[in-house]
This record gives structure tokens, C-alpha cells and sequence, in this order.
């Protein structure tokens, strides 16, 4: 049982943190309807950033925290802008294949910058945890994790729901031509989306860095592709999709790892995917929508 | 700006020669289309259409199937680019313009098959309309301030007052997508009304209608002319509706303008007659 629940907490901790990237993809995917594939290297960027503003500048760790969303920012703007943007017209592959190519170059940016040997993430979060939680695996990042995640999760409900930006958001990415004769601005409405996106990311980032305090060009790769798998699993495009598919492949890959092999897990949590969608073609909360003939 | 003459004691621009009501000669046209034209690879899809509409005119533009009439909408709310000519929309030029721009100048729309946010409420719907008359910034919403509250209520009110007009306020909070047919319809016209146009450009709005649906319909248009003081240019089949409400007509034919007049004058001209029943055998 101990066994158990302490992996169920580990499961908790980074299915949060897939929660929140998956929360990036989906955004960006609903109303841009591309695959942000460089979306987990801007995880990694973040994480470099609030290290360079603890370890170099020996700043406290939430002035990191707001330093690696504001980068993440406006590098997300320029990314779209200058990589994105331009091909707004051509087909999706097109789209796909850039950002895959903005992907490696983010990567070997930040080999350049940083080095290509593993930095030592110091964690962000240093209150102690009672005796009896650490006995389960609860951690203070874990705590720190999930509670981000909720909230972060509530309020883009909040904010797509309620807000006058985020109905222009529903409206772009029901159908964008429409939106646009109703006078929005379709180009700004993109570039906040990959605004709010990319400062997801940045949290992302640090977070998963004080979990697993190893930090290299390529730390945002791997779970940059579970969170996608997260919000293809949750239905993409859906924002409580992303927040439960991504809690639900932590827990999976948490407990693969305990009962059945940890260098099986990630082929199981794969292969998970693999049935739900044969099953539910547009993931657990995604609609099917069949083409009309 | 485009040179103005005299034609029949009204002021119209060279070289439109369009039926301008008699109420609406002394203020400026809201549309003004000078020698607008598009290509299509090597067709050219409408050239040479000019077109002038008065303040409060209701026009109607007819034509046999692929005449272009809906790539005239698409040309005066720039989605598609003109190859040739100039598009004054209260005597603005909006060339180098984007839709969404065209639309804050003054021209809204509603489409041929129904394009709603099918997925929003009906409110929600209209309030995506009324986007660029709340003023209040992003910021004030996300730290919700009184500010943010008082245009909240301001935009509820107003989008079920605007549902009134088709007395569709008991469904603000139904899902778009689940409204019968012709009340999609006539939310596609209140979200056009939201805008805030000077120019509301009506395609095919009676499609689908009966007969009945169709003089509401009818009396509704002429209504929201009347309320909102703005012109409607339209695009229909139904000749009933077009020869009844709209007091200039343009016929294209081939993407060309082949005449221009009153009801009376489209009913009895030649080339119209020839585009729609084809060439008079002769005796």
C-alpha cells in the first residue's frame, strides 16, 4: 500500500506537470490548429532562464519564476511571428515541418549558450514537508505542482468562459474567416494564445526541473511528447481534456514504472494511447465529428 | 475621391449611375465601388463593377447561379483582394485594409451557408459581435474591475436588445449550433448587427425560407433599416422579396454588371430577361 500511494504521488506530481504543458498544446492547437512541436523546448528555455537568475544573478527563486514566463513570453510572440505567421496560408505539413525545425533550433540555441553539460537545478521550492507526507513520496514541489496546475487549469476555463479575449479565442477556433468579418483581429488573437502558451511553459519548466533537477538542451524533449500524447489522450483542443489526460499518463507511467518495468514504462504509456484512441478516436473529452459525405 | 455629375437630379459618382433613394441624395453614399475587379487565374470573375449605395438604400444584387455575386461580398469585405478598383466605404478608401479592419469602418455581413460559432451560446454569439464596442482592455477582465463588470452588463444588455429585434431573447443562452434553421439565420444577422456596421451586406437571407418566413423576413429588413438608420445590400433568388423591398437593383451576369435600376426597370429590361430565361425567339 505504502508502495502504492508513493508512486501514486510521483504519478500526481508529473502528470501535473504534463497537465500543464498539455494545457499549452491544446490552447495553441484549438485555435491555431497546428502542432506547436517546439513547444517543449520553450519548457527548457524557461528552466535555463529562472537558473540563470538563481544561480548566476542569486535573485529569489519567484523573481525566476516571473523571469522565465516573461522570456517565454515574448519569445512564444516571436516565434509565432517570425516562424509561424508567414505560413498562415500554406498547408499543415508546412507548419509542422517548421516547428520541428524551430524545435532543433531552440535546442542547439541553447547549447550554445548554456553548454551542452547537464546543469544542477537547484528546486524553487524549499518549505519542509510534514514526516509523515515525505513516508509517501509527497514532496514540497509535488505540492507546489498540483496546486499550479488546478489553478493555472481553472483559470484558462475562467478566462476562455468569461472574458471578452477569450471569446474572441472560442470564436478563432470555431471558425477563423468568420471571426474575422466579425472584426477580430485573428493575428493578435494567435499571438495571445502562443503568448499564454508559451508563460504555461515556462512553469512548466521550472517545476520539472525542481522534480528531476536535471537540466540540458534536450530536458524538454520527452515530456514535451508525453504532454502532446497527454492532449491527444484528454481530446486535443479541450482544456479539461489536457488537464485529465495529463494527470491520468503521470499516474499510468507512475505505475508502469512501479509494477511492471521502469524501462517499460514509457512503451506502456504509449501503447495506453494507442487503445484509447482506437477506442475514442478524439480522445476522452475531444468530439468525433464524422465527415459529412 | 471620384468625380461627381448630375444624373436624372441626383448626385452620384461617375461612372456608377445608380438608383440613389430620394431621401438619401443630399448625404454621402456609404458604398462606393469604382471599376472593381477580380481575376481568378486567367478569368476574370467580376471586372469592372461599380456600384454606388445611398445612406439608408436598401439594394438588391441578382443573378443566375455563378454570376459573382458572392465574390462581390468577398471583394467589399476584403476576403478576397481586388485586382482593379477602389472600394470607398463612407467615402474611405479601403484598400491596403483587412477584414477585420473593414469591418470596424462600417461593413458587416452574414454568409450563404450559416456560419455561426455553433458551439457558443446565442448571447456568446452576439457578444463576439459587440467585441470591438467593449472598450475595456483585456487587463481590467482578467483583475475584474468594476470597470470590467459594468461593460459585462452593458454587453449583456445590449445582445439581448439587439435579440429583440427578432424577438429572440428567450434563447440567449441555448447553444448556436441548436437553434432551428431559420432562427440561426436570423441570429447571423443580429451578430452582423452587433458590429456596429453602416453597411450590412445580407447573403441569400430568405434561402430556405416559406413563404410566410420570407415576408417576415421582409418586414424585418425594412425594420432594421428603419431602426438602425443604415443600408442593406442583398443577394437573392427570391424575386418576390428583391422586386418588393429593394429600391436599386444591380444584375450581374458573368461577372459583369449587366444592368442597374428600379424594380420596374430590371422586370422590363432585355439583357436581364436574355440572362434569365435566354435570347426571345424571334418571330
Amino acid at each position: 500500500m505504502t508502495v502504492f500511494l508513493q508512486y501514486l504521488a510521483n504519478g500526481l506530481t508529473m502528470g501535473s506537470v504534463y497537465a500543464i504543458i498539455a494545457l499549452g498544446y491544446t490552447m495553441v492547437y484549438g485555435i491555431a490548429k497546428m502542432l506547436n512541436f517546439a513547444h517543449g523546448d520553450v519548457i527548457m528555455i524557461g528552466a535555463y532562464v529562472s537558473f540563470v537568475v538563481t544561480s548566476y544573478l542569486g535573485l529569489p527563486a519567484i523573481v525566476s519564476v516571473l523571469a522565465a514566463a516573461a522570456v517565454c513570453t515574448a519569445l512564444g510572440i516571436l516565434i509565432e511571428g517570425l516562424a509561424y505567421k508567414p505560413l498562415r496560408q500554406a498547408g499543415p505539413l508546412a507548419v509542422l515541418i517548421t516547428a520541428i525545425g524551430v524545435s532543433y533550433f531552440l535546442q542547439n540555441a541553447a547549447q550554445l549558450i548554456w553548454g551542452a553539460t547537464p546543469k544542477n537545478f537547484t528546486s524553487i521550492v524549499s518549505f519542509q514537508v510534514p514526516e509523515a507526507l515525505r513516508a509517501y513520496n509527497v514532496s514540497a514541489v509535488g505540492i507546489v505542482t498540483v496546486a499550479a496546475c488546478l489553478i493555472i487549469m481553472a483559470g484558462l476555463m475562467w478566462f476562455t468562459g468569461k472574458t471578452k479575449m477569450g471569446k474572441a479565442m472560442r470564436a478563432c477556433s470555431e471558425d477563423k474567416a468568420a471571426a474575422q468579418l466579425m472584426g477580430i483581429n485573428v493575428n493578435r488573437t494567435i499571438s495571445m494564445t502562443f503568448a499564454i502558451g508559451s508563460a504555461l511553459a515556462a512553469i512548466a519548466g521550472v517545476l520539472l526541473c525542481s522534480y528531476s533537477p536535471v537540466l540540458q538542451p534536450t530536458t524538454g524533449s520527452m515530456p514535451g511528447i508525453k504532454a502532446f500524447t497527454a492532449a491527444v489522450f484528454g481530446g486535443i483542443g479541450s482544456i479539461p481534456g489536457a488537464f485529465v489526460g495529463g494527470i491520468l499518463l503521470g499516474i499510468i507511467e507512475a505505475m508502469a514504472q512501479a509494477y511492471i518495468s521502469t524501462s517499460l514504462a514509457n512503451s506502456i504509456v504509449f501503447g495506453v494511447l494507442i487503445v484509447v484512441l482506437l477506442v475514442k478516436p478524439a480522445g476522452l473529452f475531444g468530439k468525433y465529428v464524422p465527415e459529412k459525405v | 475621391m471620384p468625380k461627381f455629375e448630375f444624373e436624372r437630379g441626383k448626385m452620384v459618382p461617375v461612372p456608377s449611375h445608380s438608383i440613389v433613394p430620394e431621401r438619401d441624395v443630399d448625404s454621402a453614399p456609404v458604398l462606393e465601388a469604382l471599376h472593381l475587379g477580380i481575376d481568378f487565374g486567367g478569368l476574370k470573375a467580376v471586372d469592372d463593377f461599380n456600384l454606388t449605395i445611398g445612406k439608408t438604400e436598401i439594394a438588391g444584387l441578382i443573378g443566375p447561379n455563378g454570376a459573382g455575386k458572392t465574390t462581390v461580398f468577398n471583394l467589399l469585405t476584403k476576403v478576397y483582394a481586388p485586382t482593379r478598383g477602389t472600394i470607398l466605404l463612407n467615402g474611405n478608401d479601403t484598400s491596403g485594409k483587412t477584414v477585420h479592419q473593414v469591418n470596424r469602418m462600417g461593413i458587416a455581413r452574414t454568409f450563404q451557408n450559416i456560419r455561426l460559432f455553433d458551439t457558443m451560446t446565442v448571447e456568446e454569439n452576439v457578444k463576439v459581435g459587440l467585441h470591438n464596442t467593449e472598450a475595456y482592455p483585456t487587463l481590467s477582465g482578467i483583475l475584474r474591475t468594476p470597470a470590467y463588470w459594468r461593460r459585462e452588463r452593458e454587453a449583456h444588455e445590449r445582445a439581448l436588445e439587439l435579440l429583440s429585434i427578432f424577438g429572440m431573447q428567450d434563447l440567449a443562452g441555448h447553444r448556436a449550433g441548436s437553434l432551428p434553421y431559420g432562427a440561426q439565420r436570423r441570429l447571423e444577422i443580429v451578430r452582423a448587427l452587433a458590429t456596429n456596421p453602416s453597411l450590412l451586406l445580407l447573403d441569400e437571407p430568405a434561402a430556405g425560407m416559406n413563404p410566410s418566413e420570407t415576408v417576415e423576413l421582409m418586414e424585418n429588413i425594412v425594420k432594421i433599416r428603419d431602426t438602425f438608420n443604415i443600408a442593406i445590400m442583398l443577394i437573392e433568388h427570391d424575386m418576390n422579396l428583391v422586386m418588393n423591398i429593394c429600391e436599386g437593383i444591380c444584375v450581374l451576369n458573368f461577372g459583369k454588371v449587366i444592368a442597374k435600376g428600379t424594380a420596374e426597370e430590371i422586370q422590363n429590361n432585355e439583357a436581364v430577361i436574355e440572362a434569365y430565361l435566354g435570347k426571345r425567339k424571334e418571330a
